[in-house]
Order: structure tokens, then C-alpha cells, then sequence
């Protein structure tokens, strides 16, 4: 039923309204009267050095890639875990053999990436 | 039928909230911003797909897209453009391009829909909803997309092993 969605549809506005409304509350009713001192950064930050806004190796591209692949990997093991049971009774080892198949086909991947140095990070 | 009333102001909600943060991805100067406008669309469609009783492939937008793609798309941002203030412009050339093809997609799409024959098996109260997991499970299994499955773990093999390759030849340039 729709309305099983409900939860999640409340959850989600009461995350979105209560940011939202503590940043305009704070952002309307707060004092601003800065300070170099006050502008500075606190609670455990340090001064940046350099601009951020520099290109990032690609390097993040491959975990970026890895975590997606596997990702993907992880959805098709739900509807197979579900009908695993009715399965195994009917057909025996058969549905395990079809997902060993599936995950070993990826794990040559894994190998490749993890042979081709893809997730040392020096 | 309060209900009912409810239920259709909350997909009327969620439809905006789609279309409009879709116009921003293509309108916003900034490319950051329209990498997020774009995580709206994504979790919006999400939305939409729950509208369709198709629940496992709303989990999947959710997992997949707004979780994984997304951030692959920062990362890309993050890689190719140097500066994130990178502003987009565009052509007339490219505006008529990509006119045609979102109207071709549109054509699709239109295709897709009238030839869809199940459609009248939704009803509008969500009485018919049922977890779409099981039924997508036993397709799978029992042999009728059970090569489809099995081709994907290659398709997903390839995009691996050409991720890993990429990223190999940045490494030994650098030293």
C-alpha cells in the first residue's frame, strides 16, 4: 500500500523543515556583528592552506567506479536473496550456482583492479 | 477519498519538485549546482517510481543514482574542470541539437507508454501495490532473464576493468 510510504515522506520533510527552518531562524534572528577573530576558523580547524578548488587526481574516479559496480552488485543480490528459499527446495543448488557465477564474474574485475595497483593509494 | 486528495498533492509535489530542479541542471551557470539540481531530479524520479508501485526500482534510484552516479559526477566535475566557478555556455547550435533529441527521447518515451499493456493494472488508491522484489526475483531466477542477468555481471566487468585501466595510465604518468 501507498500509505506504507508514509513514514519515509514524513521522515523526510521533518529532516528537510527542521534544517531548513533553524538556518532562517538563525540567519533572521541572530546578532551579526563579525570580528577577524570571530571570522576565524575554530572548533578543531586549522587555517586552509592553498585554494581547494584544484583538479583531484583520478584515482577517485576508480573507487568512485569500484563502489557503484559493486553498488549495482549489491541491488541484484535482493530479489535473489528473496526467492532463494523457494528456489533451493525446488531446484536445489542451482539458484546459488547462477549468483556464484554472477559474483565470481565481477570478483575477476576486482582482481584486475586490485593487480593493476588500482587500490594502493601512495 | 481525503485520502486520495492527499495522494495526488504529494505526487503534484513531487512532479514539480522533478521538473523544476531538471530545468535548473540544464539552466544554472554554475556546474556544482547543477550537479545538485540534478541529485533533486534523480531523488524526485525516485519519488515518482513509488507513485508507480514500482518500489524496488525507487530503492534502486535511491541506492544507484542519487548514492553512486552522483558522486561520480562531482568526481568528474572535481577532475576535468580545474576550477568548480567553470561556467557552461551554450551554443545555438547545441541548443537546436539538444531540442531534437530531447524530442526524440520524448517520441520514445510516448512509444514506450501506449505500448505498455499492464498499465490499467495500477489502480490510482494503491489498493494493487504489492512489493515488486519477489516477482523481479523469480524472473530472474527461473531462466526467462536469467542470460540478461549474467551479461550484466560482463557489462559491469567491462566498466571495471576500463575504470581501472584509466586510472592506471594517470599513475604512470605522474612518475
Amino acid at each position: 500500500m501507498l500509505i506504507d510510504y508514509l513514514p519515509i515522506l514524513l521522515l523526510l520533510v521533518f529532516a528537510i523543515g527542521f534544517a531548513a527552518i533553524n538556518l532562517a531562524l538563525s540567519h533572521l534572528l541572530g546578532p551579526k556583528k563579525p570580528t577577524p577573530s570571530k571570522l576565524s576558523v575554530y572548533e578543531s580547524g586549522v587555517q586552509p592552506v592553498g585554494n581547494a578548488r584544484q583538479r583531484f587526481t583520478i584515482r577517485f574516479d576508480l573507487i568512485a567506479m569500484l563502489f557503484i559496480i559493486f553498488d549495482i552488485e549489491v541491488v541484484f543480490l535482493y530479489p535473489w536473496a528473496i526467492v532463494f528459499k523457494k528456489f533451493s527446495e525446488s531446484s536445489g543448488y542451482f539458484i546459488l550456482i547462477e549468483m556464484l557465477v554472477f559474483i565470481g564474474i565481477l570478483f575477476l574485475g576486482y582482481i584486475y583492479a586490485w593487480k593493476k595497483g588500482g587500490l594502493t593509494w601512495d | 477519498m481525503e485520502f486520495a486528495g492527499i495522494k495526488s498533492l504529494i505526487f503534484y509535489a513531487f512532479a514539480l519538485l522533478t521538473v523544476a530542479s531538471a530545468v535548473l541542471v540544464v539552466t544554472v551557470r554554475n556546474i556544482v549546482h547543477a550537479a545538485f539540481s540534478l541529485m533533486i531530479t534523480l531523488f524526485g524520479v525516485a519519488g515518482l517510481y513509488v507513485f508507480l508501485q514500482a518500489d524496488f526500482l525507487a530503492a534502486t534510484q535511491v541506492i544507484v543514482y542519487v548514492g553512486g552516479i552522483l558522486v561520480l559526477i562531482l568526481f568528474g566535475v572535481m577532475m576535468t574542470s580545474g576550477r568548480l566557478q567553470m561556467r557552461i555556455q551554450i551554443e545555438r547550435g547545441q541548443l537546436i541539437l539538444g531540442g531534437l533529441v530531447a524530442l526524440l527521447i520524448l517520441l520514445l518515451l510516448f512509444g514506450v507508454i501506449s505500448n505498455t499493456p499492464h498499465w490499467e493494472g495500477i489502480k490510482d488508491d494503491g489498493s494493487t501495490l504489492e512489493p515488486t522484489t519477489r516477482t523481479i526475483g523469480e524472473m530472474i531466477m527461473q531462466g526467462e532473464f536469467l542470460l540478461p542477468f549474467e551479461v550484466v555481471s560482463i557489462l559491469l566487468l567491462v566498466a571495471l576493468i576500463g575504470a581501472a585501466l584509466i586510472s592506471r595510465k594517470e599513475v604512470r604518468d605522474e612518475e
